[in-house]
């Protein structure tokens, strides 16, 4: 049982600006079901696209040892013919092909091109047998649900003749019946030889089926457990995903709190794409003027989907809850009751859901607030230009002129467009959802300046955000969610990323 | 909107003098141009120049150049809604049909109903609106897309214009329509002599210095207004370089229309649209949201515009635009006929293109839909002048619209622009 089918070692691979991995070394044993676990931009993702070859070789340094031979893969294919094969938490699948026809897609059971038919959906279906999936193959994709998506996902895997299975969040999207049967599957994978590496932010599962976990941080490997020799348990798996010190990265701020400005109760939202999911579960929150709250919780946690129902019914179906301003019952139906109510929202997604990127500053800035630019329709552009330079001037925004088009920007200023934008429509209530996601770290520290200077107006901000440090280094209370659940509520001085990250793993009782 | 940088120099600077030597920007005398926004004018400029030699100047004589506005005002007109629906990032595969029914509409309500002339056209407008309402409802609210919805429309409409004509022409049409499509102003203030240019017209000359004297008025009101606010503006002498090449472009139009026949109202009519609808674009909230929707639907949406109001409301001005022209064109033939607007559609979508509408939405201008179009104008004008066949005509204006559209997203490509 020490033998080891993969090694990695020493694994560095940067971005412009960003070191996503520093020396990783990840050893995994044969016929065992690996976990690794990180916080979000811990490094897992990358470290897992290194070894698929999405980023081939020469892109990174290190050494890759695979069934006792050093790989340099140049691409997916290379990987997969080696027999590793990676299943992505976006299943990619083409919904509107057959079971059969998806698992053999870029394999076709062929002879001279022509497609086999007979062999080709005799073949599919013995591999949903194996994976314990009772559907027709020649049924479509999308007439089944997502966990047997997943399992035709696996299907296609074996169809490969995997050896190493890299499961991406397998159970995110899964409701607890098919995640039970997704993690029994691994097991009896696991039993018929074929090595499983799995990547998930739920402990509970961890520690249920894996056999050793890696645990990454800040793109390093902190240690590398063994479940049954170091008896490890979520608060274990937890100290070694937070284990790191804070240190000012934080400008200083004297909250002045005054009374309730916003609160949102009993609050319920369905997937619009998979009926009869809970995203969001009967949250409950409250934020006070001049009070910066954090909402912290893990991918697929329901954060920005909370977010975005309640601005405006941007997300969901099915929406129940009441929202109060400043005591007074409100309904929010559109982005636009949205905005009079004085409730901005900016976005985690600039580029998709912030920006018009082939447009200029001022455009951008007056966006959302051309109503108040303009006198029976006409809009003023000389007032908007005074608006616009500003707000260059006031958030340091880097451009040689407010008619420099936004696409160009660097991320931390077209986040500091995005602010400048909502902050423009003289919001009371900010939700401020990953504010700082990918940018550097002296942009960084500008935006929580604005953060604070928007409190100090007697603003309420809630900020959503992945990283715990952040949170902790800029919020007054924090709140964290937990499967489209509200699972604490943790104020400043009791707040620590251990106490945080277990209320955020906090499955459902 | 659209200076040119690579990706790895941060940030680009838009008018202002510009900097020369930027890629993307080329420098004439210290003047420094931006090419993709620019270019367009700048190829109009050369292809007349071109088709003046090749046709020995017959191209820019008095009568040609009124041929070629009256010639092609329906298209222009339609033009500047096409712009304005590509700029949404939708299509409209509808129009050269619903020119012909509004133009049935008109004739039967005219020449079979003895309807009053203008009671007639704004019936035929209104019904234009509704039929932009139709294709807007099925676009904005049900959520079809506009390819489909217009391309059903396209055959809908044609079928309805057989319906109401029986398959037969309609005509003859009241004298006022027909001015309106193919006359020109009276001379009310008699001619004045021009030497050696003979006599001409002094009211169109009159209009003429009116409208030079209005643009340099509001340029100029415009440039201090930005100073003030402490804007980037054109030097002097490069704002009056401008000025003082738009007014010659303008008196030189006027004087060989003068020379002619007076002013054809359809150019008048032209010139209020396109002030108009240029306006609209750039200064109406409706406008921007225009831009915001096909620059990016989803930040649109996010920032609070009323997306499904603003593409219908475009489609509405769509299909009114078109009973305009359908009026027009039926005026211009003096009959309605079933084969009226047969392939109208594509010159329009076409004059957006090679002026400068980008495929993704987003990007354009009123402005430069009719430079567009009147590069295919001149192209059709002149090529037929030196007495080429109708497919080399063909044959070239393919070619013209595959190059700027290329160009396009040549000089987008070598911006680095994101998307």
């Amino acid at each position: 049982m020490t033998e080891h089918i993969l090694r990695m070692s020493g694994i560095t691979k940067t971005f412009p600006g960003v070191t996503a991995l520093q020396d990783v070394n990840l050893a995994v044993r044969r016929g065992e079901i690996h976990a690794i676990c990180g916080e979000n931009g811990a490094g897992k993702s990358t470290l897992m696209k290194v070894l698929s070859g999405v980023y081939p070789h020469g892109q990174y340094d290190g050494e890759i040892t695979f069934e006792g031979r050093r790989c340099e893969f140049g691409g997916i294919r290379d990987s997969e013919h080696a027999g590793i094969v990676i299943i992505h938490q976006e299943l990619a699948l083409c919904p509107q092909l057959s079971i059969a026809e998806n698992i053999y897609l870029g394999n076709e059971r062929a002879t001279r091109g022509v497609i086999d038919w007979n062999r080709t959906n005799y073949e599919a279906g013995e591999l949903l047998r194996r994976v314990g999936l009772r559907e027709n193959p020649t049924t479509t994709v999308s007439d089944i649900g997502v966990g047997k998506q997943q399992l035709v996902e696996i299907a296609k895997a074996l169809s490969k003749e995997v050896k190493l299975l890299i499961l991406d969040e397998p159970t995110a999207a899964l409701n607890d019946e098919d995640s039970a049967h997704l993690l029994d599957l691994l097991r009896g994978l696991r039993d018929e030889g074929i090595t499983c590496v799995i990547i998930s932010h739920k402990l509970n599962e961890v520690t249920a089926i894996a056999d050793s976990v890696t645990i990454l941080r800040d793109g390093r490997t902190i240690e590398t457990l063994d479940m049954a020799v170091d008896r490890v348990t979520e608060d274990r798996i937890i100290s070694g995903m937070v284990g790191r010190a804070l240190d000012n990265r934080f400008p200083p701020r004297t909250p002045a709190i005054g009374e309730e400005a916003f609160r949102i109760e009993d609050w319920t939202v369905y997937s619009p794409s998979q009926p009869g999911r809970k995203v969001v579960d009967g949250a409950s929150l409250m934020l006070r003027r001049g009070e910066i709250v954090g909402l912290a919780g893990l991918m697929g946690a329901g954060r920005t989907e909370l977010a975005m129902s309640v601005f405006g019914r941007t997300y969901g179906v099915h929406i129940s809850g009441r929202i109060f301003k400043g005591g007074e019952r409100i309904e929010l139906r559109t982005v636009q009751d949205a905005i009079k109510h004085g409730v901005a929202y900016a976005t985690e997604d600039r580029k998709r859901y912030g920006l018009n990127l082939i447009e200029d500053i001022k455009r951008n800035i007056s966006a959302a607030w051309l109503k108040g630019l303009s006198r029976r329709g006409w809009v003023n552009e000389y007032e908007e230009y005074r608006v616009a330079q500003q707000f260059r001037g006031s958030m340091n925004i880097k451009a040689p002129s407010v008619d420099s088009v936004v696409g160009k920007l660097s991320g931390g200023n077209q986040q500091k467009v995005v602010l400048s934008k909502w902050i423009l429509t003289e919001p009371d209530v900010l939700i401020l959802d990953e504010p700082t996601r990918g940018i550097d770290v002296g942009a960084k520290y500008e935006i929580y300046m604005i953060i604070n200077r928007l409190a100090e107006q007697g603003k309420a901000v809630l900020v959503i955000s992945s990283e715990l440090p952040e949170l902790l280094g800029l919020c007054d209370r924090i709140y964290t969610l937990s499967e489209g659940r509200v699972t604490g509520e943790v104020p400043r001085e009791e707040a620590t990323q251990e106490r945080l990250m277990y209320l955020m793993t906090k499955g459902q009782e | 909107m659209s200076s040119i940088t690579p990706a790895d120099v941060e940030v680009g600077a838009k008018g202002g003098g510009g900097a020369p030597g930027r890629p993307g920007r080329v420098s004439l005398g210290g003047l420094s141009v931006n090419l993709r926004s620019s270019g367009i004018y700048i190829a109009f400029a050369l292809i007349i120049v071109l088709f003046s030699v090749l046709t020995d100047g017959a191209l820019l004589q008095p009568q040609n150049i009124s041929n070629i506005i009256v010639q092609n005002s329906y298209i222009l007109i339609l033009a500047i809604g096409m712009i304005l629906v590509i700029i949404a990032g939708h299509i409209d595969l509808s129009v050269g049909s619903v020119v012909a029914v509004t133009g049935a509409l008109a004739a039967v309500l005219m020449v079979n109903m003895g309807v009053p002339w203008p009671a007639a056209v704004l019936i035929t407008i209104v019904a234009g609106a509704l039929i932009g309402a139709w294709q807007g409802y099925w676009i904005a609210y049900f959520g079809i897309p506009a390819f489909i919805v217009t391309l059903a429309g396209m055959l809908l409409f044609r079928a309805l214009t057989l319906t109401v004509l029986g398959n037969q022409g309609i005509g003859p049409f009241p004298d006022q329509v027909r001015t309106l499509a193919n006359g020109f102003t009276d001379g009310w203030l008699g001619n004045v002599g021009l030497g050696p240019l003979g006599g001409a017209d002094l009211f169109s000359l009159l209009v003429g210095i009116v409208a030079i004297a209005g643009m340099v008025l509001a340029q100029w009101r415009t440039r201090s207004a930005r100073k003030g606010y402490g804007q980037a503006v054109d030097p002097l002498a490069l704002f009056a370089l401008k000025m003082a090449a738009g007014a010659a472009v303008i008196l030189f139009l006027v004087v060989q229309l003068a020379r002619f026949k007076n002013l054809p109202w359809v150019l008048v009519l032209l010139a209020v649209l396109v002030l108009a609808y240029s306006l609209m674009a750039n200064r109406t909230v409706f406008g921007r949201q225009i831009y915001a929707i096909g620059g990016n639907l989803h930040a649109a949406v996010m920032s609070g515009v009323k997306v499904k109001s603003v593409v219908f409301w475009i489609f509405v001005n769509m299909g009114v635009l078109s009973a305009i022209a359908g009026v027009i064109f039926a005026g211009r033939l003096n009959q309605a006929g079933p084969t009226a607007g047969n392939s109208f559609e594509l010159d329009a979508i076409a004059a957006a293109f090679i002026g400068g509408a980008a495929v993704q939405g987003g990007v354009g201008k009123v402005v430069g839909a009719i430079t567009g179009g009147l590069i295919m104008a001149v192209i059709n004008n002149g090529m037929s002048l030196i007495g080429s066949p109708s497919e080399r005509v063909m044959l070239v204006k393919g070619a013209v619209l595959l190059a700027a559209v290329a160009f396009d997203v040549w000089t987008k490509r070598r911006a680095g622009t994101a998307r």
